[in-house]
């Protein structure tokens, strides 16, 4: 039992962070689904509506400046809908794909040249000093960070309420009518437009939740943007086109990155987090290139 | 490939052509025995069986959706059919991938145009030549002995294609800004540039105005009779099917319906219920 | 001289396909060369050779691997560093391990070690496409990171984790001077930018074309896509070999893993999109685009008297990249090299446009 309790803390810190990665995996999930746009720029997305909620907070009330970045936010997506997409529909997605590059280094560039590039701290009034579970079972117990466990109730109830919004509502009927198929949903009558400038909208609104727990955990600054690349293997994990995908896929690259570490790294060197989710992700590819969770590719003639 | 021999019209060409073809045609080249195609619980193909004999222009028609893009699939190693068996010059094909049927000597064209749109009306054409061309890496990197000499003298054998089909002016031109005729025409001659045995076109004239219909006819007449080329083809208008080929198969709903010259199936009372009872364009 | 083809009439198909078709072409790239390999030498400074003319030739060299891979094939790569660092610590290991080897040679061998782990990194481009070949191909940007930082056989043990180049010596030549070292580079560019060009219009390169535009009526007429793919990938990544030896031997000299980051990567994919995808001479355009604009944003607005932080710079690097990437892809995804060819084409019809 003694040596369990490390390994459990470990892995609990590891999945901790897996909903992190889960999150913004969500943002990419929901672009794709709708538009079938492979959007890089999530992650600049996650660094700018973080910089833009922790600098307008620095003299508005937090629930104003939260807003008010939401706003931001969905300016964002109605430029990214208007300026880039538009021009570029029906083209390759690799075309595409590269745009979005395009629009990751402006972001990356903007943000910080309006809002600046130090390290902000996100304060959101959660206590910073850990917290032992288990102490009775485990010698010390195991610690957990509280910043963590907001940041997984917060992603946990963000995948909830879209959960609900996309099985309940109109819109979101629309939103999956569209994913299934953009003609026939065009032809019945729903705009596409608009419900790409939704969809990318809500991608922003779930950057800036991503935003706001990397950011109470790592402090706001540009490295955020490069949590992003980690999303991506999760998103190869799950499949490019499932909710559910991208949570499990998150838990696994976050649970797994953390005991290879354990297990793995001292034997190679140590540091193998920095590549492990990409390799497992290809080890995935050549396995099963939809993923764990997508839909197989049938490819008509 | 002399061109003296071209006639005036696809018209004028039927009083002729029956008899002189008829004569040319050789034994079975490609026999399909028993399909059956299943995609999920959807079945395309059941039970198919026809042959292409050597020569000649054999016609696949039917209503929308009877299977007739697949059966090509089929021919042509796209899908794998559940059941059944293939032979290709009397041998039982293995299961066999696009790019090995092209190799056997299957060239084909598509329904929604394939080309290559990147890429010049001469390259693309030279495309269908990568089968001929043997130089090895560093004599294409170095442009020395056959790299040079094999790209001299494919252009050679290319030309010739783009002056049979009259398309020398827009040799240069990127396919991507021709117009559609044009298009199918270009698609035409790579898959000529390829020399095939078995030419398979799915509906070439799809989409035309009379004159091009025409023009394209013409051209498929010409490459049957100078080329010696068999062809497969799938065609709506019933007035060219009546007119170029030499067999017809009938599907319907993936079952073969009907065989025969087209005038035996035109004569066919199965083929004229299924195309009086369904409505189809 | 007018630029005109009126009276130049190609009477064989060897003279339809060479390089260049017009007299006026030919001129011009006599002149260039000219300029480059004995105008330049005879004007320039050292800081320009240094600062400027041997990182855009050595950036021209990878920029043509990703273009042969990205513009002529239509696979995607986010890990042109990686291969580039491939051959950089290659060549190293190579001159290290086996003492007396002629440099060349280790140069070359160093590109195939680069062009082995391309092909093995594309493996994954046979099952899947464009979007996940991104992922696959970043997974070699972060794996050679790591390994280059952490695997110390790689590095020799130094500790400091950053080696150095051996003296650069070509069979008794020992490059040493800037100017030495911009004769070296150029004479690279030329024969790859030569290489490269022959093979995109041979038999390969439009195997290549057909699997970008079109994978499907590519594989009727007998191209096998892993072949088409494995071998792009194998000619790309031993080209970025070679550039990433160049860069780290000739105009590092001693370097870190992180001269081969994702940043570097990122950059390649921007010269290519803005030079031009599928053009060797785009590969040219958008190095020069590249390294000069950093030049340019650090002095021009100096020189009129704003003064901009180090910080405010990059920042603006970064959204001029951003912004040019989108509008060429919206605008003109052959880039500037296809604008140039649309200025070439205004100017042959000039003055009667029509």
């Amino acid at each position: 039992m003694a040596e369990l309790g490390p390994v459990l803390e470990v892995l609990l810190g590891g999945l901790m962070s897996g909903v992190l990665y889960a999150l913004v995996a969500l943002g990419f999930v929901l672009i794709f689904k709708a538009s079938g746009v492979f959007n890089f720029a999530q992650g600049a997305m996650v660094l700018f509506a973080a910089l833009s909620l922790v600098r307008l907070s620095e003299w508005l009330p937090f629930p104003l400046a939260f807003l008010l970045t939401i706003v931001i936010m969905i300016a964002v997506a109605w430029a990214v809908e208007r300026l880039v997409l538009r021009p570029l529909v029906g083209q390759h997605g690799l075309i595409l794909f590269m745009a979005t590059i395009g629009v990751t280094f402006f972001l990356d560039g903007f943000g910080q040249t309006i809002w600046g590039s130090n390290v902000y701290q996100l304060d959101l009034g959660i206590p910073a000093s850990p917290w032992f579970l288990l102490e009775n079972v485990f010698p010390g117990g195991i610690l957990v960070s509280p910043i963590d466990v907001f940041a997984a109730a917060i992603a946990g109830s963000l995948v909830l309420a879209l959960s609900i919004f996309f099985h309940s509502t109109k819109i979101g009927r629309a939103l999956r009518a569209v994913a299934d198929d953009h003609q026939a949903a065009q032809s019945v009558g729903i705009p596409l437009n608009q419900i790409w400038l939704i969809v990318w909208s809500t991608a922003g609104i779930v950057a800036l939740v991503a935003g706001m727990a990397w950011g109470s955990k790592l402090g706001v600054q540009f490295s955020l943007s490069l949590v992003a690349l980690k999303a991506l293997p999760v998103l190869i994990l799950g499949g490019l086109t499932s909710i559910p995908g991208a949570i499990v896929g998150g838990l696994v690259v976050g649970a797994g990155e953390k005991l290879a570490e354990l297990y793995i790294g001292p034997l190679i060197g140590g540091g193998i987090e920095y590549w492990f989710a990409y390799v497992l992700a290809l080890a995935v590819l050549l396995v099963r290139p939809q993923g764990l969770f997508g839909e197989k590719i049938i490819e008509r003639v | 490939m002399a061109l003296a021999a071209v006639p005036e019209s696809p018209r004028e060409s039927l009083t002729s052509a029956p008899p002189r073809r008829a004569r040319r045609i050789g034994e079975v080249l490609l026999a399909v025995e028993n399909i059956s195609l299943r995609f999920g619980g959807v079945r395309a193909l059941s039970n198919v069986s026809f042959d292409i004999r050597k020569g000649e222009i054999r016609a696949i028609i039917g209503p929308n959706g009877a299977g007739k893009s697949s059966m090509l699939n089929v021919i042509n190693g796209f899908y794998h059919p559940q059941e059944g068996r293939i032979l290709w010059k009397g041998q039982a094909r293995a299961r066999m991938r696009p790019h090995e049927a092209a190799k056997g000597g299957i060239a084909r064209t598509f329904q929604n145009i394939a080309l290559f749109k990147g890429m010049s009306t001469l390259d693309n054409i030279m495309t269908g030549r990568i089968l001929k061309m043997r130089a090895s890496f560093l004599e294409q990197a170095l442009w020395i002995g056959r790299g040079r000499s094999e790209e001299l003298r494919e252009r050679a054998f290319v030309e010739r294609i783009i002056d049979f089909l009259e398309i020398s002016h827009i040799r240069h031109t990127p396919v991507g800004k021709l117009p559609y005729g044009l298009q199918k025409r270009v698609e035409l001659a790579r898959a000529l540039a390829m020399e095939p045995e078995l030419l398979l076109l799915d509906e070439p004239m799809a989409g035309m105005n009379l004159e091009e219909k025409e023009d394209m006819c013409r051209f498929v007449l010409d490459v049957n009779e100078e080329f010696g080329t068999t062809v497969a083809l799938i065609e709506h208008d019933m007035s060219v099917v009546m007119d170029i080929s030499d067999r017809v198969v009938v599907l319907d709903y993936g079952k073969l319906l009907a065989d025969g010259t087209p005038e035996e199936v035109r004569n066919d009372p199965a083929v004229i219920e299924a195309y009086l009872g369904v409505s189809h364009g | 001289m007018i630029y005109r083809e009126t009276g130049q009439f190609r009477t064989s198909y060897a003279e339809d396909q060479a390089i260049f078709r017009l007299r006026q072409d030919k001129i011009g790239i006599a002149v260039i060369l000219a300029i480059a390999w004995v105008g330049i030498p005879l004007l320039a400074d050292e800081y320009l050779l240094r600062a400027i003319l041997i990182p855009f030739l050595i950036l021209s060299v990878a920029a043509i691997g990703l273009n042969l891979l990205l513009g002529y094939c239509g696979q995607i790569s986010l890990g042109t560093g990686a291969f580039m660092a491939v051959g950089a610590y290659a060549a190293y290991n190579l001159a290290l391990r086996v003492p007396g080897s002629p440099l060349l040679l280790d140069f070359l061998l160093a590109g195939l070690v680069a062009a082995a782990v391309g092909v093995l990194f594309g493996l994954p481009s046979l099952r899947i496409k464009g979007l996940y070949l991104a992922v696959a191909t970043l997974a070699a940007q972060f794996f050679a990171d790591w390994a280059f930082l952490r695997v110390p056989w790689f590095t020799n043990y130094t500790p400091s984790g950053s080696v150095t180049a051996p003296r650069l010596d070509f069979f008794g030549w020992v490059v040493d001077t800037p100017l030495e070292k911009y004769w070296l580079c150029l004479a690279f560019a030329c024969v790859i930018a030569l290489l490269a060009k022959n093979l995109v219009r041979s038999r390969i390169g439009r195997s290549w074309m057909a699997i970008r535009d079109m994978d499907i009526a590519a594989e009727i007429i007998g191209i096998r896509p892993m072949t088409a793919k494995l071998s792009a990938f194998a000619v790309s990544s031993f080209v970025a070999g070679l550039a990433g030896v160049l860069w780290a031997f000739v105009h590092l000299g001693s370097w870190e893993p992180l001269a081969f980051s994702i940043d570097m990567s990122f950059r390649l994919l921007f010269m290519v999109i803005i030079g031009g995808m599928g053009s060797i001479l785009g590969s040219f355009l958008g190095a020069a685009f590249i390294t000069v604009l950093p030049i340019f944003l650090n002095q021009v607005p100096a020189m009129i008297g704003i003064q901009l932080s180090t910080a405010m710079v990059s920042h603006l690097e970064f959204m001029i990249f951003g912004t040019l990437i989108v509008l060429f892809l919206i605008w003109e995804p052959h880039g500037l090299a296809r604008l140039w060819q649309i200025g070439k084409e205004k100017m042959r019809l000039w003055p009667f446009p029509y």
